[in-house]
């Protein structure tokens, strides 16, 4: 091993350990400032989250949404596109897949929409993805600015049509009608009796957010596309003289993006509140940042990481629940904290890591 | 008629001024190369900070002193990020606007236990609107007395300072030594770094400028506008103003232009909600909400003009591989 270099396990395994963990630290430290003791936090965090079985079905719940919100943002990441618009997307498929819902509910059993549903909410979320990839690719303006906007943009559009187009006659709160039981999704609940998920949404979307992962894995390192993607994502020049049409492959990648994130409402939309609300989405856009960043990309990391945001937000309800000085808002601060060391500061440790390798290796080589 | 058009504009000013402050601020960080998606949560932060410490020592200055010093904290976190660890600028960004939207609703509740709000201000703890001189006797002179008191006359400080703030930002960006450096570091960084001057001072300052003045933006909000901090009350302000800034091709005098027309945009949906305008029949309020955004990427996309954005924004400078 030349020096400067780490092995493997340290980049993937304790970097973003020591990253996890500065953020952590300070998150304990804010819950200090509060006067609160953050050992006791802790365990009601973790208890909230994991202790019994509706609370496990809430993290997992959480979890599928991150899953589709992060792939999102790592798959565009992958292309050396930052998707900040995840949300704006996730928002605008939930839209398809409400209309889906609205047009086939009374007619057709819940197995026979979901497919259709899957593909409404990809569509809509690619649609939405596609006109900032578009003009990145070529008009050259930036795909962080044009998609920020296109969430005020989706958030605006949506306000608009639940409160004047899709709510139903006679009613005040602009949601859609609920849908009936072909647009649906069974709840683990119903399905895995023998294990006690208590109230908890989580439902079928689970699966094909894990089927998802696999999907991401394959396309992003077993495709020709995949190559592109990653070509073009580690030098865009080079792909270019290689023969990768850098328009074609952001559009691409943007499409696949917001396609994900579209997919999100599946889980929200379809599985647990069976309409389509204000609002639906709640950060989950946002989120994928940070698991996308925690991740490093890969669906393996994408799972673990949604994991620990599924639990974060979980064990969060419950902890402000227990002790309502720390609010919910606590997660936000978590999250913050998260994308700030995992992400921006990504590199803080890594000299001082490198130098501690560095001796350590020179003294065994003197030995 | 007259009335009423000043009406509107009076309060498309008294909208301007937190974008205008939140502009220029961008338009500093972006000048000097660095990329900041987080003056949303600058603004948050400081609007959070000055309403409680205008709260708990009574008064509107030290209020303001407290919003700047948070701002510039933040600032200089975003700084630490992305010049001196060089790391990802918009992911530093979106950092910031979470550990604002997070810190100031979870602090409020600890200290205050209102649900993320500050106790309401009292007048001599906020900025209250001045009546410049002759306001009340020029009041009746047709035209020009309504125009001078209804208009000009009756904002806060703040509102003028923001306006003052223009010529202001312009003449250090154009006229002084320390903006042309800034606009160096922007373009050219190892140019810049040739001719002997320190890349990540001068980015230091430019950041720290730009928490000074989101500093004044947030305090607008919480401590002169309203009275008192409310979850979340940037509501996107902090986006509307980097629009605003590509908008204004990183220009201070078009930027006070671009931010007095999302102001008066915003001006208009509240005027015009449930309103019919003859032969178009009642516009969505919500097409007034979408229309700076629409507007910024229109002009993003080359369709009026070109906005190309100072050359080494979003850059991180290293001085020197190892």
């Amino acid at each position: 091993m030349s020096k400067g270099q780490l092995p493997r396990w340290v980049d993937y395994g304790l970097l973003p350990a020591l990253n996890l963990l500065a953020a952590f630290i300070i998150s304990g430290l804010v819950v200090v400032i509060i006067g609160e003791d953050p050992f006791e936090a802790v365990k009601w965090l973790v208890w909230g989250a994991l202790g019994y079985g509706e609370g496990i079905g809430y993290t997992l719940y959480y979890a599928t949404n991150f899953i589709f919100t992060g792939l999102a943002v790592a798959v565009a990441f992958h292309a050396g596109l930052f998707n900040i618009g995840g949300e704006g997307q996730a928002y605008v498929g939930g839209l398809g897949i409400a209309l889906v819902c609205l047009a086939f509910d009374r007619f057709i059993p819940w197995w026979v929409t979901f497919p259709l549903a899957v593909a409404g909410g990809a569509i809509f979320g690619a649609a939405w993805a596609f006109i900032p990839a578009y003009l990145q690719a070529k008009r050259g303006s930036h795909i962080v600015i044009t998609t920020i906007m296109f969430n005020f943009i989706a958030s605006a559009l949506m306000v608009y049509l639940l409160s004047n187009v899709l709510i139903p006659q006679g009613t005040m709160s602009p949601s859609t009608r609920n849908f009936e039981a072909g647009g649906q999704l069974p709840l683990l609940r119903n399905v895995f009796t023998s294990f006690d998920f208590g109230q908890s949404p989580v439902n079928l979307a689970f699966f094909l957010a894990l089927a998802v992962c696999v999907v991401v894995w394959l396309l992003i390192w077993h495709t020709k596309l995949g190559y592109e993607i990653r070509s073009f994502g580690a030098n865009p020049d080079a792909a270019s003289y290689a023969g990768i049409s850098p328009v074609r492959v952001t559009v691409i990648t943007m499409l696949i993006s917001g396609g994900l994130a579209g997919l999100m409402g599946i889980n929200v939309v379809m599985g647990e509140q069976t309409r389509l609300l204000l609002d639906f989405a709640g950060g989950a856009g946002f989120v994928g940042i940070a698991v996308a960043l925690m991740g490093r990309g890969h669906p393996v990391g994408i799972i673990l990481a949604s994991m620990l945001f599924g639990l974060l937000y979980q064990g969060g309800a419950e902890l402000a629940f227990e002790i309502p000085t720390i609010s919910r808002d606590m997660i936000v601060v978590i999250q913050a904290l998260v994308i700030l060391f995992a992400g921006a500061l990504e590199h803080m440790f890594r000299p001082a890591v490198v130098a501690f390798f560095d001796r350590f290796s020179s003294d065994t080589a003197e030995a | 008629m007259l009335d009423t058009i000043i009406l509107v504009l009076d309060s498309t000013f008294r909208l301007s001024t937190p974008l205008l402050f939140a502009c220029l601020a961008g338009l500093f960080s972006e000048r000097s190369g660095i990329v900041d998606i987080g003056l949303e949560g600058k603004i948050l932060g400081a609007a959070f900070a000055a309403a409680a410490a205008a709260y708990v020592f009574q008064s509107p200055w030290i209020g303001l002193l407290a919003g700047i010093i948070v701002s510039v904290l933040l600032a200089l976190v975003h700084g630490y990020a992305s010049i001196s660890q060089r790391g990802n600028q918009v992911v530093s960004g979106v950092a910031i606007n979470f550990l604002a939207a997070g810190l100031t609703v979870l602090l409020g509740q600890a200290w205050f236990a209102q649900g993320g709000r500050t106790p309401a201000l009292s007048s001599d703890a906020r900025f209250d609107s001045l009546t410049l001189p002759l306001a009340d006797t020029l009041a009746d002179v047709p035209v020009l007395g309504p125009i001078y008191a209804g208009l000009i006359s009756g904002h806060n400080i703040l509102v003028y300072a923001s306006f003052a703030a223009v010529p202001l930002t312009w003449w250090i960006v154009f006229r002084t030594r320390f903006g042309l450096r800034l606009r160096a570091v922007g373009e050219n960084p190892s140019a810049a770094d040739t001719a002997g001057l320190s890349v990540t001072l001068l980015r230091y300052r430019a950041t720290i400028i730009c928490g000074i003045l989101c500093g004044f933006s947030g305090a607008y909000l919480s401590i002169a506008q309203g009275a008192g901090f409310i979850k979340d009350m940037s509501a996107g302000k902090g986006f509307i103003a980097l629009a605003a800034l590509i908008f204004a091709k990183w220009k201070p005098v078009n930027a006070m232009f671009t931010c007095l027309l999302f102001g008066f945009l915003d001006a208009l949906a509240i005027r015009l909600q449930g309103q019919e305008i003859p032969g178009i029949g009642e516009v969505p309020v919500q097409v007034f909400q979408a229309l700076p955004y629409v507007l910024t990427v229109v002009l993003l996309a080359g369709f009026i003009g070109r906005a190309i954005p100072p050359k080494a924004s979003g850059i991180p400078y290293v001085k020197e591989r190892t």
